[in-house]
C-alpha cells in the first residue's frame, strides 16, 4: 500500500491496509510522501505482488503511469497496480488504458478491494 | 390508570411495549444516546457556572454579548489555484465584489516547503491551491491589492515562517509597514504530525520555529494572528468529535506554554489565538462539542495559565464542514449534508464559516458548486430564523448532558496526554495518530457491517452520477511556474542568497530568531524550497512511523 506524491490524506490507505491484513494477506505500508521511484524499489525489494496506491490530490494522471512504467523499465510488469481515492470518472478508462488494473472510488467497501485482490492475485491468500 | 405510579414510570411501561428500530443508538463517536433526557440528567447543573451570559464567563453561550443579533458569521470560502497571477486577478475580482478579506490555498509543494521543480512536484504544481516559490511570486500574487487596506488569511503551516517574511517583504515594497498588516496564517504544526502530515522538521525544532514568531508578531504585528489552532483535519483524518476537541485544545494549550517559555506574557499573545473546527454529521454531538470547547478553554486558561483579559479566554473559532462527510455517490446529495453541518455550526456559535461544495469527492469545486455552497449559508442566515436568538439549545436536556459528556471527555485525553509527558511527546509516542487510527477503523467497521446508515454508500443503491460537471486542473501553470523559477536563479545575487541562507543555519543553530534572517533571505529572492533545505541541515527531517 503506497502513498504517493505530497499528498497526505491517509485515512483511505490505512484503511485498506487494514482490511486487506485482516483478510490474511501480507501487508506493507510505504508511509508518506513518497515518489513512485522510491514504491516501484520497495515494490521490487519486497517482491510484492500488487501495488495499492492511494491518491487524494488529483495528481493521479501523473504518479499512476509513472510507476507503471517504471516497473516496466525493471521488468516488473508482471506486479498489478490498484488505485484508490477522489478520482473524477473520466478518468478511470484513461488510468486503466495506462495499465492499472482496477480503480475504486470514495464509498467503495473494503471488501471490494479484497475481492479484487484476491481474484486478480490468487496467491495473495 | 395506576395512580402509585409516576410519570416517568407509567412512560417507561408504555414505552417498553413497543420495539425499538433496530439501529445504533449513540453519537458517531460512540457516545450512548438515552431515548430521553429529563431533569434528572441536568440534576446538578448550575446556570452561571455552566454557562452564564453570552459574552461572559465561561462563554459557553457564545463569546459576543450579541451574537448573530449583532452581526451574522462571516462566509468564508477558501480558494486559490494555479499561478500567483491567475489568483491575483481572482483577487481582484473578489474585492471588487465586496469581499474584505482574501484566503490564500497554497499547492501541495509550498505546503510542504519544497520549490516547483522538486522531485516531489511534478503534477502537484498549482492544482490544489497557489504555487509560491520565491518573494516574486508573493509580490505577483499582491500586485495592484493595497496590503495595508485588507486582511489576508494564509493557510500555510511547516514553512510559515517563510510565507510571513514574504508578507511582510512584499508590503514593505509597496510602503505598508508590518504594524499595519492584518490576517492570519494557521501555522499550527502540531496538528500536522497528528493528522495531516504537511510537516518538514521534527516536533520540537517546528516548537522553536513557532515560539520564534509569536515573538515576532507580538512585537511588530499587533493585527496579525500567529495561529489558528486546527481540528477540522484531525476530524477529517477520521478522529471522533472528543478527540477533535480534546486534540486540539492540547494543541491550543502546548503552544500557549511555549509563548509563555518564550518570555511572553499570557495576556500579550493569547487574545490573538483562534481556533479552527469541522462540522460533521452527527447534528447534537458538534453543537456540544463547540459549546464544550468555548467552556474548556475560558477555564484552563484562566485557572491553569492565569489569564486575566476578558479576550484571552474567549475562544474564537471558523468552521468548516466535512469534506469527509460528502459521497461521491449521488453528489448532489452532498448540498443536503453540507446544510445540516452548517447548521449545527451556527448553532453553536461559529464565527465565521466555509460550506463545502457538493462535487469535492470528486475534484476542487466547480464554480456553480461554489455558489451553491455560499448560497446555503445565506439561507440558514437570512431564511431559517435560526440566528434571530442566541445559543437557542441552551438548557435542553438532551444538548447540556452532551455538552458535560464531550468536555468529560476531553479532560480525560487531557489526563492520558500529561502522563506521557506533554503534547509533543505524545506525538512522539504516536498517541494521538493511534486513537484517531483505531476510532476511524471502528468507524468504518460499524459501516461495512450496516450498523451505521450511508445513504447511497451502504442502504439505497445510487442512481446514475455521471453528470457533474468538473473543475479541470491544467499542468500550463506548472510549466510556467517552474520556467519563472529557472529565470529568477539566473537572474538574482546567487552570492547574497549564500550569505544569507549561512545566516539563517546559524540562527537554528545558536538558538536565535530565525524570522529576522527569514526576512533578509526572501528580500535576496531565496525560495522557500531553499530556507527550508537550509535549516533541515540544522534541524533534520521528520518521518512518522505510520500507524495501522
Amino acid at each position: 500500500m503506497a502513498k504517493v506524491g505530497l499528498d497526505g490524506h491517509d485515512r483511505g490507505a490505512k484503511i485498506i491496509a487494514r482490511a486487506l491484513r485482516d483478510a490474511g494477506m501480507e501487508v506493507i505500508y510505504t508511509g508518506l510522501h513518497q515518489t513512485p521511484e522510491q514504491v516501484v524499489e520497495a515494490t521490487i525489494q519486497e517482491d510484492a505482488d500488487a501495488i495499492g496506491v492511494s491518491i487524494l490530490s488529483g495528481a493521479h494522471m501523473t504518479l499512476l503511469p509513472r510507476i507503471v512504467d517504471l516497473l516496466k523499465e525493471n521488468d516488473a510488469e508482471d506486479v498489478l497496480v490498484f488505485c484508490g481515492g477522489t478520482i473524477p470518472k473520466e478518468d478511470i478508462p484513461k488510468l486503466k488504458e495506462a495499465g492499472v488494473g482496477e480503480v475504486f472510488t470514495p464509498g467503495t467497501p473494503t471488501k471490494k478491494a479484497v475481492e479484487y485482490l484476491r481474484r486478480a492475485v490468487p496467491s495473495a491468500s | 390508570m395506576d395512580t402509585k405510579k409516576t410519570a416517568k414510570e407509567r412512560w417507561e411501561e408504555a414505552r417498553s411495549k413497543t420495539p425499538e428500530r433496530d439501529a445504533e443508538f449513540s453519537t458517531m463517536s460512540g457516545v450512548p444516546i438515552k431515548p430521553l433526557y429529563t431533569p434528572e440528567d441536568l440534576e446538578d447543573f448550575d446556570y452561571d457556572e455552566k454557562l452564564g451570559y453570552p459574552g461572559q464567563y465561561p462563554y459557553t453561550r457564545g463569546v459576543y454579548p450579541n451574537m448573530y443579533r449583532g452581526r451574522l458569521w462571516t462566509v468564508r470560502q477558501f480558494a486559490g489555484f494555479g499561478t500567483a497571477r491567475e489568483t491575483n486577478r481572482r483577487f481582484k475580482y473578489l474585492i471588487e465584489h465586496g469581499q474584505g478579506g482574501l484566503s490564500v490555498a497554497f499547492d501541495m509543494p509550498t505546503l510542504m516547503g519544497l520549490d516547483s521543480d522538486s522531485p516531489l512536484s511534478p503534477g502537484e504544481v498549482g492544482t490544489e491551491g497557489v504555487a509560491i516559490d520565491s518573494l516574486e511570486d508573493v509580490e505577483k500574487l499582491f500586485e495592484g491589492i493595497d496590503m495595508g487596506a485588507i486582511s489576508t488569511s494564509m493557510t500555510i503551516n511547516a514553512p510559515a515562517h517563510v510565507l510571513l517574511a514574504m508578507y511582510v517583504v512584499a508590503a514593505q515594497k509597496q510602503g505598508v509597514p508590518p504594524e499595519k498588516l492584518a490576517g492570519t496564517n494557521q501555522n499550527d504544526i502540531l496538528k500536522e504530525y497528528i493528522a495531516q502530515k504537511e510537516w518538514i522538521f521534527p516536533p520540537e525544532p517546528s516548537m522553536q520555529v513557532f515560539k520564534d514568531m509569536l515573538v515576532y508578531a507580538t512585537e511588530h504585528m499587533p493585527r496579525w494572528n500567529t495561529v489558528s489552532i486546527s481540528g477540522y483535519h484531525i476530524r477529517e483524518a477520521g478522529s471522533t468529535a472528543a478527540q477533535e476537541l480534546a486534540f486540539t485544545l492540547s494543541d491550543g494549550f502546548a503552544y500557549v506554554e511555549a509563548g509563555i517559555e518564550a518570555g511572553l506574557d499570557v495576556d500579550d499573545f493569547a487574545p490573538r489565538l483562534s481556533f479552527f473546527f469541522n462540522s460533521h454529521i452527527d447534528f447534537f454531538e458538534e453543537i456540544a462539542k463547540f459549546r464544550a470547547a468555548r467552556r474548556i478553554w475560558a477555564t484552563v486558561m484562566r485557572e491553569k495559565y492565569g489569564a486575566k483579559d476578558e479576550k484571552s479566554l474567549l475562544m474564537r473559532f471558523h468552521t468548516q464542514t466535512a469534506g469527509v462527510s460528502l459521497t461521491a455517490q449521488e453528489p448532489y446529495n452532498n448540498i443536503a449534508r453540507t446544510a445540516f453541518e452548517a447548521l449545527a455550526a451556527v448553532l453553536g456559535g461559529t464565527q465565521s464559516l466555509h460550506t463545502n461544495s457538493f462535487d469535492e469527492a470528486l475534484a476542487l469545486p466547480s464554480e456553480q458548486a461554489v455558489r451553491i455552497a455560499v448560497r446555503t449559508q445565506q439561507i440558514a442566515a437570512l431564511e431559517t430564523g435560526v440566528a434571530n436568538t442566541i445559543d437557542p439549545l441552551a438548557g435542553s436536556y438532551f444538548v447540556e448532558a452532551l455538552t458535560d459528556e464531550l468536555e468529560r471527555q476531553a479532560y480525560e485525553y487531557f489526563r492520558q496526554i500529561d502522563e506521557l509527558g506533554g503534547v509533543v511527546e505524545a506525538i512522539e509516542d504516536g498517541f494521538q495518530m493511534r486513537e484517531i487510527a483505531e476510532a476511524s477503523a471502528r468507524y468504518q467497521r460499524e459501516m461495512e457491517s450496516g450498523r451505521r446508515h450511508i445513504v447511497n454508500v451502504n442502504i439505497y443503491e445510487p442512481k446514475d452520477e455521471s453528470d457533474v460537471e468538473l473543475h479541470r486542473a491544467s499542468l500550463e501553470a506548472e510549466r510556467e511556474q517552474v520556467g519563472n523559477l529557472k529565470a529568477l536563479k539566473e537572474r538574482r545575487d546567487n552570492e547574497q542568497v549564500e550569505r544569507c541562507l549561512e545566516a539563517i543555519k546559524k540562527a537554528c543553530r545558536e538558538g536565535e530568531n530565525v524570522m529576522y534572517p527569514t526576512i533578509e533571505a526572501v528580500r535576496a529572492y531565496a525560495t522557500v524550497g531553499e530556507i527550508c533545505k537550509a535549516m533541515q541541515e540544522v534541524y533534520g527531517s521528520y518521518r512518522e512511523t505510520p500507524w495501522l
